[in-house]
């Protein structure tokens, strides 16, 4: 085709500044010398300022990173292994339902979820006295439940994707099968364990719906915290808040984006010289 | 001992540790509780701690809250309003990411790989923060608001001039909100299907004298399809269940199921309507679900060959 798509190109503007817009005025507002979220009263950094000085909002952001920095590395440790189970072990007693288990929490809406283990965690309270009252343990084992399954379908597909026949050169040459693992799978599915990682952080942190049914007086996470807020209406100092994760976010991504670019490069230039040597 | 435990992991103990910490914690935390839930509904609600009793005969099953959901108006319509807003919310993400899809496969290596990176941006920033960056637009007094009321004045007759566009609090800011929220799961499993395709297919066509217009119509569509109900079915199901965007910019006389569920559950404590609700919410959901389980089963196999 050597016609410019100018159709499909103005779509895509539209589209992104569909995405960007909204993002921007939240940022362009956070330097608002007024209370008034939307009306532009001059500018001013007074918001960032409070934001710090608010130990109610720092108090949140650190116990949300501290329930995302535990349950991500449990989640991603049992979703590695289910991961490695589906993969690797073709057959084992109840792999149906231990299947249907890894994907049913992806699709399940987050308000069954919620309910269903607050519902757990009281009556089991009732029943056996644990856990005593909902706060971080209750937290972090609702994230990990839904979030290691993301790692397993990461964990899964990349070693589905990989040879299998490496591992199986490994045992023909003598390695015990615990071998094999730690010595040949485990480093194949290094990278997608460390996304998989990332993505349960990032998904701990945002949780809004699911830590608001399993949490307790007491133990307020940063999206909880906003939550109430907005339920209250437009803040500056939540644009603030907004514009401190968006260059945090945005920072991360595009160094992620940069690093594997070059990686990119780098193999591509190894491939074309091995050809050039070989030829 | 110490011998005999070690060996027993490096026989086999590994493996079943492998299967059975996954497995075991799986059945704790999430199938007991979706028993749990499916149990409740068919409890009644008690004046009790917890606050619920099942029927006093054999099989104390007691359907009140079953017949309560399809006897009450209120319920079956918000049945309705979460089906109806989730598909209009797919049916539109479908409109804006299709074009956006096939305009990614189209530009330049470098700026596919920029372009990708902005899609998926919004995506990792929190889900709250960009449905509250919509409910500062839609407000009354906003530029944006302001902006589009001027528009909108300029087509009506001047006595019928609008102060502002009522927004907020609407199926209409539902609606928009889920599609912003929603639109990267559309474009990015469209994206994956679109690239794959074979590019020498259109050429084939073009060759043949079709019309850009009719290539599209005849090669490109019918082979995306998968990609449209991957696509349309990560925007539905999570659609037809929310809570967070009906409970911060909806309609409060108008209310989606998920809000029903939160309500039924929290403010009312009648834990027994609340799994009821939610039991019926999952038969709705559960012939899209399995469409999307078998599609992922063959994904995953068609990878693995």
């Amino acid at each position: 085709m050597n016609r410019r798509p100018m159709f499909l190109i103005s779509c895509l503007a539209f589209g992104f500044a569909f995405f960007y817009v909204p993002i921007l005025s939240m940022i362009f507002f956070s330097f608002n010398k007024s209370r008034l979220a939307t009306v532009w009263g001059g500018f001013s950094v007074q918001w960032y300022g409070k934001l710090f000085k608010n130990s109610q909002i720092i108090d949140a952001a650190v116990l949300s990173i501290e329930i995302a920095l535990v349950s991500a590395t449990i989640a991603t440790i049992l979703g590695a292994m289910a991961g490695i189970a589906l993969a690797r072990f073709r057959r084992f007693r109840g792999r149906t339902l231990f299947s249907g288990l890894v994907t049913a929490p992806l699709i399940m809406p987050e308000v069954i979820t919620g309910i269903s283990s607050l519902m757990l965690f009281i009556l089991m309270a009732e029943w056996i006295g644990w856990p005593g009252k909902r706060g971080f343990t209750t937290v972090t084992i609702a994230h990990i439940t839904f979030s290691m399954t993301y790692v397993t379908t990461i964990v899964q597909s990349r070693l589905s994707s990989a040879d299998i026949s490496v591992e199986e050169a490994a045992a023909d040459l003598g390695s015990r099968p615990w071998q094999v693992l730690k010595d040949i799978t485990l480093p194949i599915i290094s990278p997608a364990i460390l996304s998989g990682w990332l993505l349960a952080f990032t998904i701990s942190l945002d949780d809004v719906v699911i830590t608001n049914f399993t949490t307790g007086p007491g133990a307020t996470t940063l999206p909880i915290l906003v939550w109430s807020k907005v339920k209250l209406g437009v803040t500056p100092d939540i644009n603030a808040l907004a514009t401190i994760i968006v260059v945090i976010v945005g920072a991360g991504v595009a160094a992620a984006g940069i690093i594997m670019h070059r990686t990119d490069k780098r193999r591509e230039r190894e491939v074309q010289l091995a050809i050039k040597a070989n030829g | 001992m110490r011998s005999g435990a070690a060996r027993w992991f490096n026989l086999n103990g590994w493996r079943d540790i492998i299967i059975a910490a996954p497995y075991a914690w799986l059945i704790a935390f999430f199938l007991i509780p979706f028993f749990i839930v499916i149990a409740m509904s068919f409890a009644v609600t008690a004046p009790t701690s917890p606050p619920f009793a099942f029927g006093d005969g054999f099989p104390w099953i007691d359907m009140r809250n079953f017949a309560r959901l399809f006897g009450d108006w209120l319920y079956v319509r918000a049945y309705l309003t979460s089906v109806w807003n989730a598909l209009i919310a797919t049916v539109l993400c479908l409109l804006v990411g299709y074009p956006m899809a096939l305009g990614l496969t189209r530009v330049s290596r470098s700026w596919r790989n920029i372009l990708l990176m902005l899609v998926i941006l919004p995506f990792w920033t929190s889900f709250l923060l960009r449905v509250y960056a919509w409910i500062g637009l839609m407000g009354a007094n906003s530029w944006f608001n302001r902006g589009l009321t001027g528009l909108v004045n300029m087509v009506l007759p001047a006595d019928m001039a609008l102060r502002s566009i009522p927004m907020m609090n609407t199926n209409f800011a539902v609606v928009l909100v889920m599609v912003y929220s929603y639109l990267p799961f559309m474009i990015l499993p469209l994206y994956a299907n679109l690239e794959k395709l074979d590019q020498t297919l259109n050429e084939a066509a073009m060759d043949l004298g079709s019309r850009p217009w009719r290539v599209f119509l005849d090669v490109t569509l019918p082979l995306s399809v998968p990609g449209i109900i991957a696509g349309g079915l990560l925007v539905f199901i999570p659609a037809s269940g929310e809570l967070i965007i009906p409970s911060l910019v909806g309609s409060a006389s108008d209310p989606m199921i998920g809000r029903v569920i939160s309500d039924e559950f929290s403010s009312a404590r009648d834990w027994p309507m609340a799994s009821a609700v939610a039991v019926a919410l999952l038969f709705m959901l559960v012939i899209p679900m399995m469409v999307y389980q078998r599609f992922e089963a063959k994904a995953q196999g068609e990878d693995a060959q």
